[in-house]
């Protein structure tokens, strides 16, 4: 139901596609950029066109002349039109910088592609041409190959290209290695794709995007490079170019100060350019789909919380709870008036399908709401304080004291650069306020308390030394350690192999009869609740649909929702028999 | 009895030094699911994987009517071994985000020159059917579906090749579960059509036991039982399979309890 229906809904988002160059577009410094980038490439194609005068035509009255109608921009030591030479300037800086880009990007991106995807001994040789590639002295090496290669500016700029292309190397090499395990790889290689498609059609694709921005920067470097070269007087004189320039600028310095600016700035703004938008391209990228700024929203009216008397038996009375995160000119409410209480000593579930909100509902408890997320009204009662009216603070000062919380992947929630028994005893030290040797003593007695067969191993162990099982039972003991009132444990199983959970279960029912915490479960496993819980709260879309004793909830469900998720556990009284297929499908 | 499809003869891999697949024999007859259950690490996955000819086979032979596909890539099988595809876990990275539906379902036909783009794209709309998502699919992308659609788009995405064989790897794991139960029946609704054959690899009995005619049970790489649907996830005979059958909570607060004091009785594992 809820797989086909959504599709309608999603339809707006097929406006995006192209929207990712107006988006670049639509930001003024990338439009300006392009817009620059644009004159300049138009000009350097249409030069003949746009040049007043030949950029080789000398008038011997003009040597370093200023400014005037006729030439706009003033004469060179020669003579020549400065702005015509700049207009053929443009195209021969642009084609020098397209030959290094295009063999720089020609190279490290095969290279990249190849290593990245076939990895071993090709990666290895191929990384290591690359690191020696970056060692050499770029400057050095084109010097040299200009006395034995001759005049030719493109030549160099080839050679430089040569030069530049580790860049794309690494770039394109961690980002075929970042996508090459990719499902959709393998389910490409699956339908019979070559190599080469599977690198054409899927891989490119997905790092087009930094490549380009790569080039734009390289084709930066490369203009720069190139006027250097052209500056210290190698290339053909015979042509203009905007180094060539500079350099005869340089030579009338005292004559003409003002020329030197025409070639300089026009190397700078093209250069500018390229780099800022390289740069808004990637801002772009960056900011993906970012919420939208709180304060543009309504201010969510605090409701005066509703005084409500609260049996003694009650730990956790949650009232018209709403918690809301920023949306489109308004609250995108994820729980929405959530009314539930939780008693002393019991395990309550709450169950629900992925985006019912039961997870935001427990973290709406904790105060550990994600970014941009607030409660926007109700009330959540523990034990007699408002938990909604403390600052963060005094929610801290609660949280692990007195509510403890167990979450679902437990080996991200264990640091990796610490061992286990640092882990344990640092909060217990700052948390109760006992001496490190009480702790480590505390924290033993819980490793074995919580079922692990080597305290002292396991306290000696990193994260990593130790099974998905064994850290979530570490991090059990790390909730209990403070012996909480509450413990919220959110789909503390899921991630466990079904014989560990079995286990892990009974040691969380051990542990809440000895200590006699309520525990709040946050599950979507039918089995699971009716393994632990007393209560159910089942949930859907941010409400609470029902509630029950967990027994009446099964054996008489009474939303048809909590019906209907009933009905899809699988429970077969029978199994398909087999009969061959009649005829063979073609 | 039927000639089987696919035939695993002592089939080992090993990662390095770790042994990961022991002496395997496995048989899927055409037509048929056969359930592969085991937990993390149990070699399940590898199996398919070898089948699949995208994972290594160290040793053992891997027949597809008669034909030994063990090692050879999936673009080096001709004929009918071509026909064999896969279902992944993970319906938010098995499609790529860049390529639209349209793209995703006509390359493996096109790829495999078995239409041109304009045959192949006239088809689409037949797969999209079948798996029932609407026409104007299409010309979306992959971001824009919910995961069981998704996993519906993959499923398009096999049905494309005309398959005999499709390896189904964790197809419903990360699915609500009124999806997996949705998922689930579309799988078994394609079988009787087409006459697929499935290697439908899961942790959950449950699910392997709703789809499964036959069923094997990996543990560290080897299978320690392999029989009828029924007697494997109801009455099975290896210790293991009974642990990790009892292990399984049920919906029924009654029958759990039943269930977990069996699954304590058991004691810990040797």
């Amino acid at each position: 139901m809820t797989d086909i229906s959504s599709t309608q809904q999603v339809s707006t988002q097929a406006l995006k596609r192209t929207s990712f160059l107006w988006s670049v577009l639509r930001n003024p410094l990338g439009l300006l950029a392009t817009i620059i980038l644009l004159v300049v490439l138009l000009t350097a194609i249409f030069a003949p066109a746009v040049a007043p005068f030949d950029p080789s035509h000398v008038e011997i009255f003009k040597v370093n002349v200023a400014p005037s109608s006729d030439y706009w921009l003033g004469g060179d030591g020669s003579g020549r039109d400065i702005f015509s030479r700049l207009v053929y300037g443009a195209r021969n800086t642009l084609v020098g910088a397209s030959i290094a880009v295009a063999v720089a990007a020609l190279i490290g991106v095969t290279g990249g592609l190849a290593a990245g995807y076939y990895g071993r001994i090709l990666d290895v040789a191929s990384s290591w041409v690359a690191d020696g590639l970056m060692a050499l002295p770029a400057i050095i090496v084109l010097l040299a190959f200009f006395q034995a290669l001759g005049s030719s500016i493109h030549l160099s700029m080839a050679v430089f290209g040569i030069m530049l292309s580790p860049g794309f190397f690494r770039l394109t090499r961690s980002l075929v290695r970042s996508v090459r395990n990719e499902l959709y790889v393998d389910a490409a290689r699956v339908s019979g794709l070559s190599d080469f498609r599977i690198m054409w059609r899927h891989i490119l694709l997905v790092i087009r995007a930094p490549v380009v921005i790569q080039a734009s920067i390289v084709a930066g470097i490369a203009i720069v490079i190139q006027a250097g070269l052209e500056f210290l007087g190698l290339g053909d004189a015979s042509i203009p170019t905007w180094g060539g320039m500079l350099q005869d600028a340089f030579d009338n310095l005292y004559v003409a100060p003002i020329s030197v600016y025409w070639p300089g700035l026009a190397i700078a703004i093209t250069v500018g350019s390229l780099v800022l938008l390289a740069n808004v391209i990637r801002d772009r990228m960056q900011q993906g789909d970012a919420p939208p700024k709180v304060s543009r929203l309504p201010k969510p009216e605090p409701k005066p919380s509703p005084i409500s008397s609260v049996s003694d038996d009650t730990l956790l009375d949650i009232r018209d709870l709403v918690v809301g995160y920023p949306g489109k000119g308004e609250w995108k409410q994820v729980v929405k008036a959530v009314t539930m209480s939780v008693k002393r000593g019991e395990i309550f579930g709450l169950v629900g399908e992925s985006g019912s909100g039961k997870t935001q509902t427990a973290f709406a408890v904790l105060g550990l709401l994600s970014k941009g997320g607030r409660i926007l009204s109700g009330s959540i009662t523990f034990d007699g304080i408002d938990l909604t009216a403390l600052s963060a603070s005094q929610m801290h000062a609660l949280r692990g004291k007195r509510i403890a919380y167990v979450p679902q992947e437990p080996m991200s929630n264990l640091d990796p650069s610490f061992r286990i028994g640092w882990q344990l005893v640092e909060p217990m030290v700052s948390v109760l306020g006992i001496s490190q040797a009480e702790a480590k003593e505390r924290a033993l007695a819980l490793l074995a308390r919580v079922g692990l067969p080597h305290p002292e191993r396991v306290f000696q162990c990193y994260p990593h030394q130790i099974s998905g099982g064994m850290a979530q039972r570490v991090l059990i003991a790390g909730a209990v350690s403070c012996k909480p009132d509450l413990l919220i444990a959110d789909e503390p199983t899921t991630a466990l192999d079904v014989t560990v959970q079995a286990e892990v279960l009974e040691l969380m029912r051990d542990l809440q009869a000895e200590y006699g915490m309520s525990i709040i479960l946050v599950t979507h496993n039918f089995g699971v609740v009716a393994d632990m819980c007393d209560t159910v709260a089942v949930m859907r879309d941010g409400a609470v649909v029902e509630t029950a004793e967990a027994r009446k909830l099964f054996a008489a469900p009474g939303h048809e929702y909590t019906r209907m998720l009933l009905d899809s556990v699988l429970e077969d009284p029978d199994t398909r028999t087999y009969s061959p297929p009649k005829e063979a499908s073609a | 009895m039927t000639a089987p499809l696919i035939e695993c003869e002592k089939v080992n891999t090993f990662f390095g030094t770790f042994h990961a697949l022991k002496d395997v024999n496995l048989t899927i007859r055409p037509g048929e699911t056969v359930g592969l259950v085991g937990e993390s690490g149990s070699g399940k996955t590898t199996i398919g994987r070898a089948i699949l000819g995208i994972g290594p086979v160290t040793s053992g032979r891997i027949s597809f009517e008669g034909q030994d596909i063990a090692g050879v890539v999936p673009r080096n099988r001709k004929g009918d071994a071509a026909r064999i595809q896969a279902v992944f876990q993970d319906p938010y990275t098995s499609l790529n985000p860049s390529m639209t539906i349209e793209d995703i379902l006509t390359e493996p036909v096109v790829a495999r020159r078995l239409a041109s783009k304009d045959d192949a794209r006239a088809q689409v709309r037949t797969l999209l059917d079948q798996v029932a998502l609407p026409a104007d699919a299409a010309h979306r992308f992959p971001r824009e579906f919910s995961g069981g659609q998704r996993q519906r788009v993959a499923i398009a995405r096999a049905l494309a090749l005309h398959p005999k064989l499709i390896v189904c790897d964790e197809p419903v794991s990360a699915l609500d579960l009124s999806t997996q139960a949705r998922v689930l029946d579309l799988f078994i609704e394609l079988q009787e059509r087409t006459g697929v054959a499935y290697l439908f690899v899961s942790h959950d009995l449950a699910v392997v036991r709703h789809i499964s005619h036959r069923v094997a049970v990996m543990r560290s790489g080897e299978i320690v039982e392999f029989g009828e649907c029924d007697q494997v996830t109801a009455h099975p005979e290896h210790p293991y399979t009974q642990r990790l059958l009892l292990a399984a909570p049920v919906a029924d607060p009654v029958r759990q309890q039943e269930r977990r004091e069996a699954f304590l009785s058991l004691g810990k594992e040797a």
